[in-house]
């Protein structure tokens, strides 16, 4: 083999994209966090420091399968297998038309998969009917920064920038849990921490705000209140550099702090001194996570944040800013090259005629051939086997019939299909239903990049050989699109052919990369999007919006919110808010992290944490079991007790399978603007129980 | 196409033509107003007083698309045989149906009705009127200490005015606050710079003199009166409509005509006229829908209101009333030197009554509990304090105790690491991988470190 034995890498898990040193020799992988890259500067949380484990899980997916009569998956060929799927694709469009086929991303794949999976599903399959994972990650804070500033990178600025804060708005975001290394930037500033749990988080915070589930919108209008009422209201940057104000505070105004106190239950005293800490702050910054985001008005929580921080004057200027912590660790890049329904490469809609036309001549394609936009994820999950609704999906890097809300109807849905593919390396709850499962790749066995929650894009390198009979994604795309009638040519497999297709065509649009490279990337530039084509080359634009927004008047838009009561609501049958979020030890469904022997060891298992008094009242015990019922159906959980729960929220981890399956709880409720769903707020009652399952 | 009339373009009429379009209304609205501004947040006008505000910014949404608004309009008769509105205008609305939101008047006390120099608090023309009297270090005296009146209070002296408050009763707030809490208060006015008059009655007031019922006399530039509000019945009554303090309204909010609606301030559901901004907007969304879907079961039931002043750093909230029952449990707890007062009227477990002063994260958990009826917490005191309570049921620290939570590094992981021959920070990460994470563990690693190396130092000796 004449593969190096050492690569500079990051590691597969979450969007900080930790620079790590991947090392083989006789006794396995093993992994050493990088001190020169500045995001991790040395650190790694568990989930990094294990990640070798998943390159030789012992269930790893070894061959393709496909369903046989009786009903179980059987090894079959790579021929085999393709052409199955090939032939049932061609039938299913000849009887039903092409939108009867859908695709299904994640914020998991490369770049390059990301990019060469929207162009499958539009010009191999043409379908408009392909989404991603991503709309339960970010989605509410991506359309809300569009709309804000005419551009949406989760961070517009360098990570690094956050150490040089005085104070750090932390809404709804856990780093301390879920990015651990981030903390080491967030040690030095002040942080308000808001958040319906006393997270570890909340714990490091100056001010902590603990605000009732489903409520965040009502704090962040509350805020604006008080930023006006007591000074901090930064009047001179609201006039030269933003529009919109005074329709926005016609709103605000309704909500004084005694009111936002009663809806909330955040105390005056706190809210008056949160912004005493960020008005008074030289350098201070806002920061949205899933908390804010996970609603059915999450893209308006976030604007509701954005405003605020716009009111403050944070957003563009050098030391200041907005920003959105992205999870997934492609999350950012996943969303910019066309495997969001409405989205075409170079972050483009796919209603714009200019951009249509433009990605249309790189393909090689008429511009009327591609499709309009597609359904967002959880609709078309919930449209699938439908009469009017995809007859057949592909999956790639997702687990949907565990991340989805409302699961069981998802299941419900997947089992409707006529024809389910999966692509993956480990088993899943999604694979386990599939008509034809794909082995393929990971990580450590590929090239390509991932862009990174500050827009910063990341060179992945390969150290292993993938298992014999485990093919890339891009090579199942290609072999896919020939079988469907493309040239192979349309559908290169190497991933640095990949890459220089999806920079030219990326060339003009808000996400630029055509002034990256691969060889730009391996020689150690720091290179953040945009990043134009230019001579001399473009050095990337690391912070966004100094000189000015991305709208045509350069101004920032401040966007008129309300709060609204969430989707579900509280009733004697159903008298507790629950809400879901992520462990340490696990990383989103947990497919893979359930499989890392060290993180199994240290994840509890399927848990609910109630207050104290709300445990005895409901007759429950640390360490027991119990029923949590919603609306939609039920699961089976350990009771922790934890006397910083609020006596009327309940929160649960959502990593697990089976009868632990959180999202069986949760709503279909979507965010009309951003399809997100509301995964952190919805109304259940918690009962003991004597079985116990696992 | 029906027609909707709404007599009043207060907060309660707002609220209702913006929830009539959210839920798809159809019908044409027109709204008559007596104030010849826009729609605005009244309940903002102790922040124009004190200066936080400009009067432009209380201003509410502009209204729905399509809905007509008269401002000016005063509603001089309602037939109801034929269905139509009189205006002072002579303008003449034809309804289907009509809500009445005509809010209230301020009660102006007798002796000093039509003077120059008194002003109620209900309209940014009385802010206005009130600022012009006063210049800018006049003095002012608020009449009657109720929550409005403390407010305004407060208000004029963040201005800069200096502010007497005169209030018939021993204490202020006195409907909602029992007196050791009132006395806390009264305190807390005397301390901001308010002189008060405690048991006074106004006898006659001409500018500037104002003289109480014993006979002092005070210079004031101007009165505030804040001495409560009647509802607004007018129209009502002059229609026939079933008045009794306010306009009698049902459970879906209709008089006694039933094509004729009340919400807000000038209705009287069950005895009750809350006056609380809260209770108008409730009824206005259940009337909202009541509009719009007749068949629903939707009906008006009032929630449990905890009153709330808005002060800055002065956190006053009082909830329920009544005599407490044989087996209420009380708890009280009096903090004078920190302004702090609590009293709580409890049944089983559910507050019945309460008055919190200073105990600010206790106020913001009380009313949540009060709306929600839920029991307050087992721990009363951790409750009032608003910290965790403790719960017995956590492990002491221990040798499985994680230090390193990013990486799951226990105590007993670390000795180990250190036996093996870790003797400073960097070669325990090394072996274990504490500190790689988050970081926030470095410290205590470093103890725990400097613990292991002074107790292998005492082991050597004591070997020695």
């Amino acid at each position: 083999m004449s593969e190096q034995t050492t690569v500079a890498t990051h590691c597969p898990y979450c969007a900080l994209q930790c620079g790590t040193r991947l090392s083989r020799s006789r006794d396995g992988v093993t992994i050493t966090p990088s001190r020169d890259f500045p995001v991790n500067q040395g650190g790694l949380c568990q989930k990094g420091w294990t990640a070798p484990a998943l390159l030789d899980t012992p269930d790893r997916l070894r061959e393709p399968l496909v369903r046989g009569r009786d009903g179980t998956l059987v090894p079959t060929s790579w021929d085999g297998a393709l052409t199955t799927i090939a032939d049932r694709l061609k039938r299913i469009i000849a009887e039903s038309g092409p939108e009867a086929v859908a695709v299904f991303g994640g914020g998991g794949l490369t770049n390059e998969k990301a990019y060469l999976l929207g162009k499958f599903a539009r010009v191999a399959v043409g379908t408009s009917q392909i989404d991603y994972n991503g709309r339960f990650c970010m989605s509410a804070a991506a359309t809300a920064s569009t709309a804000a500033f005419g551009l949406d990178r989760g961070l517009p600025f360098p990570v690094t920038d956050l150490a040089e804060a005085d104070v750090v708005l932390v809404a709804g975001a856990n780093p301390a849990e879920t990015m651990p290394p981030l903390m080491q930037h967030l040690s030095r500033p002040d942080l308000l921490v808001i958040d319906p749990r006393s997270t570890p988080t909340a714990e490091s915070a100056a001010l902590h705000l603990q605000p009732r589930p489903g409520t965040d919108l009502a704090l962040a209008l509350g805020l604006l209140h008080v930023a006006v009422i007591d000074g901090w209201c930064d009047t001179s940057y609201v006039a030269e550099r933003t529009t919109g104000f005074d329709q926005v505070w016609a709103r605000a105004a309704a909500w004084w702090p005694e009111r936002v106190e009663r809806v909330t239950g955040v105390p005056v005293s706190q809210q008056r001194e949160a912004m005493r800490r960020l008005g008074a702050a030289g350098r201070g910054y806002v920061l949205t996570g899933r908390g804010a985001e996970q609603h059915s008005n999450g893209a308006d929580t976030v604007a509701g944040f954005i405003n605020l921080a716009l009111a403050l004057g944070l957003p563009g200027r050098d030391g200041s800013g907005y920003g959105c912590l992205t999870g997934q660790g492609n999350g950012q890049g996943g969303r910019e090259h066309g495997q969001k329904s409405d989205q075409l490469p170079g972050y483009r809609s796919i209603t714009d005629p200019t951009a249509r036309e433009h990605v249309a001549r790189q393909w090689g394609v008429a511009s009327e051939s591609l499709p309009g936009p597609g359904r967002s994820a959880t609709e078309l999950l919930e449209a699938l086997g439908t009469e009017t609704g995809p007859r057949a999906l592909l999956v790639f890097g997702s687990n949907p019939a565990l991340s989805a809300p409302h699961s069981s109807r998802i299941a419900e849905r997947l089992a409707a299909l006529d024809l389910l593919v999966v692509a993956d390396f480990v088993p899943s709850e999604t694979t386990a239903t599939a008509d034809v499962v794909l082995p393929v790749t990971q990580w450590a066995e590929e090239e390509g990049t991932l862009t990174n929650l500050e827009g910063r894009v990341l060179r992945r390198h390969r150290l292993l050989s993938p298992p014999a009979r485990s093919r890339s994604d891009l090579d199942v795309l290609q072999h896919l699109a020939t079988r469907l009638g493309q040239p192979a040519h349309r559908f290169p497999t190497r991933p640095r052919e990949v890459f220089d297709e999806l920079s030219r065509t990326s060339a003009g649009g808000p996400a630029d990369y055509s002034g990256i490279s691969y060889e730009r990337l391996d020689s150690g530039a720091a290179l953040h999007w945009p990043c134009p084509r230019t001579d001399p080359q473009h050095p990337g634009t690391p912070r966004l919006f100094l000189d000015g927004f991305a709208h045509p008047d350069g101004r920032a838009r401040f966007r008129p919110a309300d709060h609204h009561d969430p989707a579900d609501s509280l009733n004697s049958t159903y008298p507790l808010w629950a809400t879901t979020g992520r462990l340490l030890a696990q990383y989103q469904t947990g497919a893979q992290t359930r499989r890392v022997k060290e993180l199994d060891e240290t994840s509890p298992g399927p848990f609910v944490s109630v207050h104290p008094d709300t445990a005895s009242r409901a007759g429950l015990h640390e360490g027991g079991s119990a029923h949590v019922r919603s609306r939609r159906g039920s699961v089976l959980v350990r009771v922790r007790v934890d006397p910083t729960m609020r006596t009327d929220t309940v929160f649960l981890p959502f990593h697990f399978p089976g009868a632990g399956r959180a999202n069986l709880l949760t709503p279909s409720a979507l965010d009309p603007r951003s399809g997100m769903p509301e995964f952190k707020v919805c109304a259940v009652r918690v009962e003991p129980c004597s079985e116990w399952t696992r | 196409m029906s027609r909707l009339v709404v007599i009043g373009n207060g907060p309660a009429a707002h609220r209702l033509v913006e929830r009539l379009d959210e839920l798809g209304y159809d019908g044409e609205i027109t709204i008559l107003g007596a104030e010849a501004r826009p729609a605005y947040n009244r309940v903002l006008l102790p922040a124009v007083l004190d200066g936080s505000l400009g009067p432009d910014a209380v201003g509410l949404d502009e209204p729905p698309t399509g809905v007509r608004v008269r401002l000016g309009v005063t509603v001089t008769g309602i037939d109801r045989a034929r269905g139509l509105v009189h205006t002072d205008t002579g303008a003449v609305h034809p309804y289907d149906e009509v809500v009445l939101a005509t809010g209230a008047h301020p009660r102006i006390p007798a002796e000093v009705a039509a003077t120059a120099g008194v002003f109620p608090l209900r309209t940014t023309e009385d802010c206005d009127g009130i600022l012009r009297a006063t210049g800018n270090a006049g003095q002012v005296t608020v009449l009657g200490a109720g929550v409005l009146g403390v407010e305004a209070a407060l208000g004029l002296v963040a201005r800069g005015l200096r502010v007497t408050l005169v209030h018939p009763h021993q204490h202020p707030m006195n409907r909602r606050l029992d007196a050791a809490g009132g006395r806390v208060l009264a305190e807390q006015l005397s301390t901001r710079g308010i002189t008060p008059y405690w048991g006074r009655r106004v006898r006659a007031y001409r500018a500037p003199r104002l003289e109480l019922d014993d006979g002092q006399e005070l210079d004031t530039a101007a009165l505030v009166v804040c001495a409560g509000v009647v509802p607004a019945v007018e129209p009502a009554r002059a229609a026939g409509l079933a008045v009794n303090h306010g306009v009698l309204v049902d459970e879906r909010l209709r008089t006694s005509d039933p094509d004729i609606h009340a919400i807000g301030d000038c209705a009287e559901h069950a005895g009750r006229t809350p006056g609380l901004l809260t209770s108008a907007w409730e009824q206005a969304e259940v009337l909202a829908e009541l509009l719009v879907h007749p068949t629903t079961r939707t009906r008006y039931e009032p929630s449990a209101e905890v009153v709330r002043l808005k002060a800055r750093d002065l956190d006053v909230a009082a909830f329920g009333s009544g005599a407490p029952a044989e087996d209420a449990e009380l708890v009280t707890l009096s903090d004078p030197a920190r302004a702090r007062y609590a009293r709580l009227l409890l049944h089983d477990d559910h507050v019945t009554a309460a008055v919190l002063l200073g105990f600010d994260r206790a106020i913001a958990t009380l009313t949540r509990l009060c709306a929600e009826g839920r029991e307050i917490p087992a721990d009363r005191l951790a409750f009032l304090l608003g910290t965790t309570a403790r719960y017995t049921g956590s492990a002491e620290p221990g040798p499985d105790t994680v230090i390193c939570r990013c990486n799951t590094v226990t105590r007993r992981a670390l000795s180990e690491a250190f036996d093996e021959g870790a003797r400073d920070v960097p070669a325990l990460a090394e072996i274990t991988r504490a500190t790689t994470g988050c970081g926030s563990c470095t410290d205590e690693v470093r103890r725990l470190c400097r613990t292991l190396v002074a107790n292998a130092a005492t082991e050597q000796e004591t070997a020695a």
